[in-house]
């Protein structure tokens, strides 16, 4: 059967929003061969987490419980299994479990790479989870062999570590090293520059950063990784007062990136400290026409006036700052919308809609759903990890209660099944029964006799018995003969006594002459009845597994049903009270994110409103004095 | 607006940091300990539906009379994959449209289960239609039969599709 070749492990992202990039790890699966693992492979491919754990996980337990496990299909695949089992653990969010059971094959009999790899993938986990210490400690664990597709992964996981704990002299040399490396690149570069900063080494960071910033690039986290360089290089420039080399930096960000409007609104900034206003204006101009729930967008809109304020364009000024302060009194409308629509609850009722969380961008068309006040600014409170695991528990759960909701019906179809199933074979059984004990004691017969045959055979193998080959006819005539030999009198019948003897001699001549070809025969014979003999106990079992499975198919399920049933209803309202704990807490989170938003808006709001006031007055005052001359000419 | 500006430099540096302070909140403590409890019911559903597949398999599929039809692909397979129709002893099995992620997961090495029924002991047919298309944009079309043996052990079929013309059936 053909399969694919080994996909690659690992695939990284990065985390837009936080200055020190981690390598962040998708828990790709190892290409399987074994036909379970490669089932549970294709749900994980699609992230169906759950169903890929769910068969592999059945698949490990019936592995390990084999006497022989190394006649099993997956015994090839058993280290890729449960590495993978860890994978989809945390790409489902059990970090816990994945933990132990990574530890489980740190702490088993396996050669050296295989435990260097848990190792590292404890140390993953750690860090992932914040828990710095217990990484260093399994990144200690390794020692040895690394195997080849995870070493540049562990040492930038390393030197990662060391610029969490604030150890970036320790970090400096792994990155050096990993700037020839083809993965992570441009993120050495990026983090070199991070661990400069750390040391207080402004310039080395800055030089570092422009490095990192200019790097040839095609993939999307490369590309990403160098706009955010140069973002974070023109800011720090910007901060510096050093506004020419901070706009180079910041210019080179790409227009469609995650960064752009960050970067355009620090660019505008740059030409403004310069008082270049009319060279602000081309970035925040750009900006300002771009979706108003951004915050960079938002302050561009009352920049830009500004900036035509500076320039002594206070009509357009005032013009734009009405433009502004309509857009933060719709802004600040939708946000109220949206606290009033989530406290009401319907922004966990939109969370779950079904058609939405079949779709891949299904957050982006929350926003473009009509009347959803409540998830318009979705994709913003998205930017927190915190709220994306609590959103991400939160549908988890929901999942977890559609499976139990159907799994509680199922239980009913069940019970019915087995209803059904008693009902027709208890009444046909005994009769079947009835009948098989006899065909059965028939068989028995014939097993015995064959059994006798056999053994005879064998005896004549060793012992010939020419006697044992004699037809029924031949039998009856010697029996006969025999018979008629008792009756006789030796004196007076001796011609018929004579007669009688030669009569015996010729069938011990016939018999003995024709002992081989009988032997042969007889042989024949017995193979032939062994082959009738096997027939009849494929009959047999077959009757057997079909009697078996007749009673197996309605008996035995009453107490595993009725343990699952109440595990089943116990996690129900486990559920029920985790996603209503979940679910007030992400509304929680939700309002009070938007009600930041409300009071920074506010604040721009009240900065627009006054400065509307000014620029009338000065465009007021700027008419008048060129009207004053006019009228004191005329 | 050159407090903005100073705002604005200080938020960008400190964002990271920003979030972290955020996660300090009590809520997000909270949100934690709730993640933790998250993963626990995951666990304990994980094995109650272990348990009930098992269950499942045996009450519906019992090994006796159990087939079971996959269905994998090649890496680069010549034709786009649109459909996979089954039938069994000339009965209707199945009928599965492909989606895009679904076709994803059968090129990275994923192999699909898209039958599980019962059949008696003995000779049966499978008939295996492949619907999709070629490079060329050509709609495609290929039907395959195939003869199997159904003994008293579970029936693993697999279907492994390359492109036209390689339709190939295995025995697991």
């Amino acid at each position: 059967m053909n399969r694919s070749p080994r996909v690659p492990r690992l695939r990284r992202l990065i985390l837009p929003a936080l200055l020190l990039v981690g390598p962040v790890f998708a828990g790709e699966p190892p290409p399987a061969r074994d036909l379970y693992f490669s089932e549970a492979v294709f749900w994980a491919k699609q992230g169906l987490y759950f169903d890929a754990l769910e068969r592999l996980d059945a698949e490990l337990i019936q592995h390990n419980g084999l006497d022989e496990p190394q006649l099993d299909t997956l015994y090839p695949f058993i280290d890729d299994a449960e590495f993978s089992v860890g994978d989809f653990e945390l790409s489902y969010r059990m970090h816990s479990r994945a933990g132990r059971a990574i530890t489980a094959v740190l702490e088993g009999n396996v050669p050296e790479p295989v435990r260097n790899e848990a190792a590292y993938r404890l140390a993953r986990i750690h860090f992932q989870k914040g828990q710095l210490k217990d990484a260093l400690e399994a990144l200690d664990r390794i020692q040895g062999r690394v195997p080849d597709d995870i070493r540049d992964d562990l040492e930038f996981l390393r030197a990662n570590v060391y610029l969490s704990t604030a150890r970036p002299e320790e970090a400096v040399p792994i990155l050096r090293k990993l700037q020839s490396s083809k993965s992570w690149a441009g993120f050495a570069d990026y983090n070199l520059a991070i661990a400069d900063l750390q040391q207080e080494r402004g310039e080395a960071a800055l030089q570092q950063l422009q490095k990192a910033g200019t790097i040839k690039a095609t993939d999307e986290s490369a590309l990403a990784i160098r706009d955010k360089a140069n973002l974070v290089r023109g800011t720090l420039l910007l901060e510096a007062g050093r506004y020419e080399e901070a706009k180079l930096s910041l210019e080179r960000v790409r227009l469609d990136g995650p960064f752009s409007n960050q970067a355009l609104l620090s660019a505008g900034w740059a030409d403004f400290s310069e008082q270049h206003f009319d060279r602000a204006l081309t970035p925040w101009n750009l900006l300002a026409a771009r979706n108003h729930t951004d915050p960079a967008v938002q302050e561009a809109m009352l920049a830009l006036p500004y900036a035509y304020g500076q320039l002594n364009v206070h009509g357009r000024a005032a013009v734009l700052y009405g433009q502004a302060l309509q857009t933060y009194g719709e802004e600040l409308n939708r946000l109220d919308q949206s606290v009033e629509s989530i406290q009401q609850g319907s922004f966990l009722k939109a969370l779950v809609r079904e058609e939405i969380r079949k779709d891949r961008d299904w957050v982006i068309r929350l926003r473009s759903l009509p009347e959803t006040p409540e998830t318009y600014y979705l994709m913003e409170l998205m930017a927190s990890h915190d709220f994306q695991t609590a959103l991400s528990n939160y549908l988890d759960l929901e999942d977890l209660k559609q499976r139990v909701e159907r799994w509680q019906v199922s239980f009913d179809a069940y019970e019915d099944v087995i209803q059904a199933r008693r009902a027709y074979y208890e009444p046909l059984l005994p009769g079947l029964d009835q009948q098989f004990r006899e065909v059965d004691s028939r068989r028995r017969l014939r097993l015995e006799q064959h059994k006798i045959l056999t053994d005879r055979m064998q005896n004549m193998l060793v012992a010939p018995r020419p006697d044992f080959l004699a037809t029924t006819d031949e039998r009856l005539v010697t029996a006969r003969l025999n018979r008629l030999a008792e009756g006789l009198d030796p004196e007076t019948d001796a011609a018929l006594l004579t007669r009688i003897d030669r009569l015996r001699g010729l069938l011990i001549w016939n018999v003995r002459t024709q002992y081989h070809e009988r032997l042969t025969q007889f042989y024949e014979d017995i193979q032939a009845s062994s082959e009738a003999i096997e027939v009849l106990n494929e009959q047999y079992n077959a009757y057997v597994r079909v009697r078996q499975a007749a009673t197996h198919s309605y008996e035995g399920y009453e107490a595993p049903i009725k343990r699952l049933r109440t595990r089943v209803a116990d996690a129900s309202q486990r559920i029920d009270r985790l996603m209503a704990r979940q679910g007030h807490l992400l509304e929680q989170v939700a309002i009070r994110e938007l009600k930041r938003r409300i009071e920074r808006l506010e604040g721009y709001e009240e900065r627009a409103r006054y400065a509307l006031a000014d620029s009338y007055d000065r465009a007021t005052a700027a008419q008048s004095a060129v009207q004053s001359p006019v009228e004191g000419s005329e | 607006m050159m407090r903005c500006m100073k705002a604005l430099l200080s938020g960008v540096l400190l964002l990271g940091w920003a979030l972290a302070g955020w996660a300090a909140e009590p809520s997000a403590q909270e949100l934690r300990s709730l993640d933790d409890q998250v993963q626990e019911i995951k666990s304990d559903v994980l094995g109650i539906a272990a348990e009930l597949s098992v269950l499942e398999e045996q009450l519906l599929f019992p090994s006796n009379t159990q087939v079971s039809v996959f269905v994998s692909l090649t890496d680069a397979p010549s034709f786009r994959l649109d459909a996979v129709r089954i039938l069994m002893d000339g009965a209707l099995a199945a009928h599965h449209i492909y989606s895009f992620k679904e076709l994803d997961a059968l090129t990275s090495g994923g192999v699909q289960r898209i039958y599980t029924g019962n059949l008696p002991s003995g000779d049966h047919q499978l008939e295996v239609t492949v619907i999709g298309k070629l490079p060329s944009g050509k709609d495609y079309t290929q039907t395959e039969t195939f003869t199997f043996r159904k003994s008293v052990e579970p029936s693993l079929l697999g279907i492994a599709l390359a492109g036209p013309g390689a339709i190939e059936l295995n025995n697991w």
